[in-house]
């Protein structure tokens, strides 16, 4: 008992500086693509290449005065953004990053915690997260606040409802809740050479799945909650300081993890397609796999960032109409066909 | 059985300190110059009017519950997809009928207008 949770706070500890070190990557990234497809340069002067400008903004965050307005509800306003975090850096315990690796003799599963219900587990965190912008909102005591939590709270449980059954498709299909073994099931092929990664079994899903992720991360074109020329800053716009810059690192935290999700539920997580007949030894071969994770990852990222500042923001009406009159008959219209499919099949 | 979620403790405990201590770190680093004016609410500039804690549209209350209704339903088609294998046509043709009424009820919101928003 003593030595697993050693071992887990080691875990934590690594994960969360990975995590820290891959966000500020990502904050670097979308600044940098956003300069690129807006024909400018983008931060350049800290660091090689500009690498170290976000790590300097966190420090400069760091140095702002905390205003707290004297009409806001102090312990509630000190709270939402300490939620807001502690569910953005939960949520990745359960995806696996690699398969099994040899590690001082055992067999070690690449993954934080190994559980039985690990979609369950993701789902039910996530949803947490709404009491982080919602409480945010409320508490600030500021319209622009209130309104911005009130949408996001609607957008995220309207997104969540079609999130939860997108995956439904996906489970019917690998048959478990299991994030590993939902993985291992990618790693088969149909007719001998396409991977079956659920994209190819699940396209629908995954087509919705993604939408509903985007709304999830309140991202362009999903970003109601800030829409900063109705609302200002929305939820944040009374925080100053790291608690504003915990909202902000819960953000590219969550976005994170939606590109691991994604990458884990439908392109196949660590499978590389073809690697296992390369002849590698286990531990090259596991390496190799961890590798393909992260790569598919970032290319997942770079999507999200790429659409963000591509596409423009949808109406308050059109997102809610998207969401319950399109996403939740497509989804459930998905389950329906695949079990029908699947019958036929049998 | 149960071993497997202290990891998950951890994190949730981890991410919890690791928030707390950020917040207190900003609090010690920070300078401490408050004025009336900085302790006002923000509305762009103006005087605030009122206090933000009024009334809002009843819509969004409309679409918690709806949430609810609907996410229950949710609940109850993970057990289902799992074991849907196992459950083989009895099973599909269950849920075919638990959706279709459900259907029934989502066509009636949205006749409703419960979904519609201006």
């Amino acid at each position: 008992m003593g030595s697993l949770l050693l071992i887990s706070v080691i875990k934590f500890v690594a994960y969360v500086s990975i995590v820290l070190v891959t966000v500020i990557m990502l904050v670097y990234a979308e600044r940098r693509v956003s300069a690129f497809i807006q024909n400018r340069l983008g931060p350049n002067r800290v660091g090689p290449w500009g690498l170290f400008q976000a790590l300097v903004d966190v420090v400069k965050l760091l140095l702002k005065e905390d205003i707290v307005p004297k009409n806001a509800y102090k312990p509630v306003h000190d709270l939402a953004p300490i939620i807001s975090i502690a569910v953005a850096l939960s949520t990745f315990a359960v995806i696996p990053f690699g398969n099994t690796i040899e590690l001082f003799g055992t067999q070690v599963k690449l993954m934080i915690a190994d559980v039985n219900v690990g979609i369950l587990y993701l789902l039910s965190i996530t949803s947490l997260g709404v009491y982080g912008v919602t409480l945010a909102g409320w508490s600030s005591n500021n319209k622009y606040s209130l309104l911005g939590g009130l949408r996001s709270s609607a957008q995220l449980i309207s997104y969540e409802l079609s999130m939860g059954l997108s995956i439904i498709g996906v489970l019917m299909v690998c048959g478990t809740l299991r994030l590993d073994q939902i993985v291992l099931h990618q790693t088969t092929y149909l007719w001998g050479w396409l991977p079956a990664w659920n994209i190819f079994l699940q396209p629908v899903a995954f087509f919705t799945f993604f939408i509903a992720a985007f709304a999830e991360t309140n991202r362009l074109p999903f970003d109601l909650p800030e829409a900063e020329p109705e609302l200002v800053g929305g939820y944040h716009t009374e925080y100053t300081g790291l608690k504003f810059g915990l909202f902000f690192l819960a953000e590219y935290a969550n976005m994170f993890t939606a590109g691991a999700v994604i990458t884990t539920l439908f392109l196949g997580g660590w499978h590389l397609p073809y690697a296992e007949y390369l002849g590698l030894s286990p531990t090259m071969l596991s390496i190799l796999q961890v590798l393909t994770f992260c790569v598919k990852l970032v290319l997942v990222e770079l999507f999200f960032i790429v659409v963000r500042w591509t596409i423009p923001r949808f109406r308050y009406d059109q997102l809610m109409n998207i969401g319950w009159k399109v996403m939740l008959p497509l989804t459930l219209a998905n389950v329906l066909v695949t079990g029908a499919v699947m019958l036929l099949i049998q | 059985m149960l071993e497997s979620y202290v990891p998950i403790f951890v994190m949730i405990a981890g991410g919890v300190i690791f928030g707390v201590v950020m917040v207190k770190l900003n609090e010690w680093f920070g300078p401490h110059r408050p004025n009336d004016e900085k302790l006002s609410t923000y509305e762009s500039g103006m005087e605030p009017i009122r206090s933000a804690r009024e009334r809002f549209s009843v819509k969004f209350y409309m679409v918690a519950m709806l949430f609810i209704l609907f996410d229950i339903e949710v609940v109850f088609l993970y057990p289902w997809a799992v074991s849907f294998k196992q459950l083989g046509l009895g099973g599909f043709v269950t849920m075919a009928v638990f959706i279709f009424v459900l259907f029934l009820g989502y066509f009636y919101v949205w006749r409703k207008g419960a979904l519609e928003w201006d």
